[in-house]
């Protein structure tokens, strides 16, 4: 092509003169088929790229929100419990000792066992397995919450254990051999006659939740790990915007541009691109190797975190920086502003939107993290919602990864429901980018 | 492919340039010094790296004095005024050698702080460049900065009396607190006169204050020019002549970072001295 041109050139120099109006327009018609075609063919392509992208972006969506939409919800018992204050609190001080001391188990199976017509020994055994674990704690916490209750008969609203759930769901089916299903036959009695008393509903999963970690699925929420995320988030945007903003504005405009400010340019540059656990390691070594801190707290894991986002924020802060007009600083300079104040006064301001665009993408970046956060430890089953910073946590990727192993049919779905909740936060953060962004600007 | 058209260019460009540089005199045609100089400027030499865009330029600016500097693109002309008030300091590769003092101090002395010396020599930029804040604080800026007004009061008088003196005031006394970008063309170089003699500076610069405006707007300024000559010193850098001719007492002409010709406006273009001034201002090249 290059060649051809450069011959062309030459002839018509050589020639000593210029080709013609109407030959030049000529030319420029034989070749324009070839360049509609040619933007035809390139627009064709952007579309086809676009096409597979959302195809992709739905099949994601249908197959979570599919799961995902049932996850937020499970089956409950409702049962007229006979809070007799004699079994439930042996000591009569109404404290957390005494309740634990006193049958709550026993008072809810009473309730279970008139509901369902259940008895002997095998029946009552059978009954029993329908109610989740949790209705003990809620019944203890129901009490706590308003002693009044005591000594009446009251409608309370249990949870079913997880198989009855999926049996009720339709994954457990009748017609599989009472030995192959995880319920059995006597316990499908039950069930049947509790639901045609209509005691059985299927409700918005509060569990879900303000649960925290459980190994009984249908107990198990995300409370703790969102509780986890937000202070882990929280650590790490104390930490990294003030730094980034810090370093870009330093790099950007008063290190003397030489070797050592090359260097550390190129390697904040490649930081950008080391593998997040490299940073979990990292962790793992300093602060849980050296310093000897605990394992699984936000506070390591927001440090963590905040390494990896680091480069993001300097690397977008630096871009909004360069991207003020000069003629702004020229501006304050030419009226005596010192450095620092034509930074501070005019060029931060006016650079803002961009910076928290950057935090907030390097925010939900680090949300969605996983793998340095399971080098530090903060994929221990904790079971208690983190109170502070220092606290055993873990974070919302995290248990989902945790739920993922898990067999059970409701951790499936409670999979899907808790990687809904991840999306909801990341879709706000990005909105909040957008929100930001679009609301500084506009200003002038 | 773009070889031969490059040294065709080449030629075309370097032949009379290559006339010209053997014409340009080793000393300036025309008296550089003044009776009472605001400004001075001794055997100054501006790099650009290795590039010489100043070459041993010598001249006084008089005060309250409008001097106009010509001169075609790329002369150095606004390389020098940007010397006036250290504003290239921001420019990494840039080196000075030779003395520029304003009142008899050198202002690239060691121990010399640019932050007084730019509220003494202010500069009102080529393309106008309103901070994106109300008009108010854009005029104010200046003197909240230098601690100029102790009271509120104070410097609302301050930004009254700029922008009365740079002409705005009529114009905007009603929306001190709207954005100064949505003004118009003139009226934002007109604000940004205004910022520069808000901080009462002794000398302004100004490059090309009107190479973006309409001729409207141009006459504006030029009258402006003309009315703050009484109080400021005025340097200004114009690709208009005529403008130089209106506006100006004095005229200096540069050529290839050289100094070529200064003096009254009037017999610099009337009677030229060198043979290269009169062929810029007779329109020969440039």
């Amino acid at each position: 092509m290059t060649e051809t041109g450069m011959n062309n050139i030459g002839v018509d120099k050589a020639g000593g003169g210029m080709i013609s109006p109407q030959e030049a327009a000529a030319r420029v018609g034989a070749g324009l088929a070839a360049r509609r075609a040619c933007e035809k063919r390139f627009r064709a392509y952007g579309r086809i790229a676009i096409g597979i992208a959302l195809a992709f972006l739905v099949t994601l969506f249908v197959s979570i929100f599919s799961k995902g939409i049932p996850g937020f919800f499970q089956h409950y018992v409702t049962l007229d419990v006979t809070l007799d204050s004699a079994r439930l609190d042996p000591t009569g001080d109404l404290s957390v000792q005494s309740l634990y001391d006193g049958d709550a188990r026993g008072v809810i199976r009473a309730a279970l066992y008139d509901a369902t017509g259940a008895s002997g020994r095998s029946g009552r055994k059978a009954a029993g397995k329908i109610i989740s674990a949790g209705a003990e704690q809620r019944l203890r916490n129901a009490v706590l919450d308003n002693p009044a209750i005591l000594d009446t008969t009251q409608r309370m609203t249990f949870a079913v254990d997880d198989d009855v759930d999926s049996f009720l769901r339709g994954f457990i089916k009748r017609e599989t051999p009472e030995k192959d299903r995880r319920i059995n036959d006597r316990m499908i009695g039950y069930i049947d006659a509790l639901q045609e008393q209509g005691l059985i509903s299927f409700e918005f999963s509060d569990y879900l939740i303000f649960g925290s970690a459980s190994r009984n699925a249908e107990m198990a929420g995300i409370y703790g790990a969102l509780i986890g995320s937000l202070l882990t988030l929280a650590v790490c945007l104390v930490l990294s915007f003030p730094i980034g903003v810090a370093t870009a504005i330093y790099l950007e405009e008063f290190a003397p541009k030489n070797r050592i400010t090359e260097i550390i340019e190129i390697n904040i540059n490649n930081l950008a691109a080391v593998p997040s656990v490299v940073f979990g390691i990292l962790g793992l070594a300093i602060f849980i190797g050296i310093f000897g801190m605990p394992r699984s707290i936000p506070l390591i894991g927001g440090v963590v975190l905040a390494l990896m986002t680091l480069p993001t924020i300097i690397i977008s802060s630096r871009a909004a920086i360069r991207a003020v007009p000069p003629s702004i600083r020229d501006a304050a300079l030419g009226v005596g502003a010192s450095r620092v104040q034509t930074m501070l006064h005019h060029v931060v301001p006016l650079a803002m939107p961009g910076m928290l665009t950057g935090t907030i993408i390097g925010m939900a970046q680090a949300l969605g993290e996983t793998a340095p956060l399971l080098m530090i430890g903060m994929v221990a089953f904790i079971v208690d919602v983190p109170g502070s910073v220092t606290d055993p946590g873990t974070v919302l990727p995290v248990q989902i990864f945790m739920w993922a192993d898990f067999a059970e049919r409701m951790f499936v779905l409670k999979t899907s429901a808790a990687i809904m909740v991840l999306l909801a936060f990341l879709i706000l953060m990005n909105a909040a980018a957008i929100f930001v962004r679009k609301k500084l600007e506009r200003r002038w | 492919m773009g070889s031969l058209m490059d040294t065709q260019i080449m030629n075309i460009v370097d032949q009379p340039q290559s006339l010209e540089i053997s014409n340009i005199p080793s000393e300036t045609v025309g008296d550089v010094h003044v009776d009472h100089p605001r400004m001075t400027a001794r055997n100054v030499n501006v790099f650009y790296g290795d590039k010489c865009a100043i070459d041993d330029v010598t001249l006084d600016i008089a005060e309250k004095q409008v001097i106009s500097f010509i001169g075609p693109s790329g002369c150095g002309k606004s390389t020098f005024l940007r010397c006036l008030n250290r504003m290239n300091d921001t420019i990494d590769t840039c080196r000075i050698e030779g003395t520029i003092a304003l009142d008899g101090q050198d202002i690239y002395a060691p121990h010399v702080d640019v932050v007084p010396l730019r509220a003494r020599v202010g500069m009102v930029f080529q393309k106008p460049n309103p901070f994106p804040k109300s008009i108010y604080d854009n005029v104010a800026y200046g003197p909240r900065i230098h601690g100029l007004a102790s009271r509120r009061a104070e410097l609302d008088d301050i930004v009254e009396n700029s922008l009365v003196r740079a002409g705005l005031w009529d114009e905007v006394k009603d929306r001190l607190g709207q954005p100064g970008t949505g003004l118009s063309g003139g009226q934002q170089q007109r604000l940004c006169i205004a910022r520069a003699i808000a901080v009462s500076p002794e000398v302004i610069l100004m490059d090309e204050p009107c190479s973006a405006l309409d001729p409207i707007a141009t006459a504006r300024i030029e009258e402006l020019i003309h009315e703050l000559s009484a109080e400021f010193t005025i340097v200004i850098v114009t690709h208009s002549m005529q403008q130089a001719a209106r506006v100006s007492q004095r005229t200096a002409y540069f050529h290839l970072g050289k100094l070529v010709e200064v003096g009254e406006t009037e017999q610099i273009f009337t009677k030229p001295q060198h043979e290269m001034t009169h062929n810029y201002i007779t329109g020969r090249f440039g």
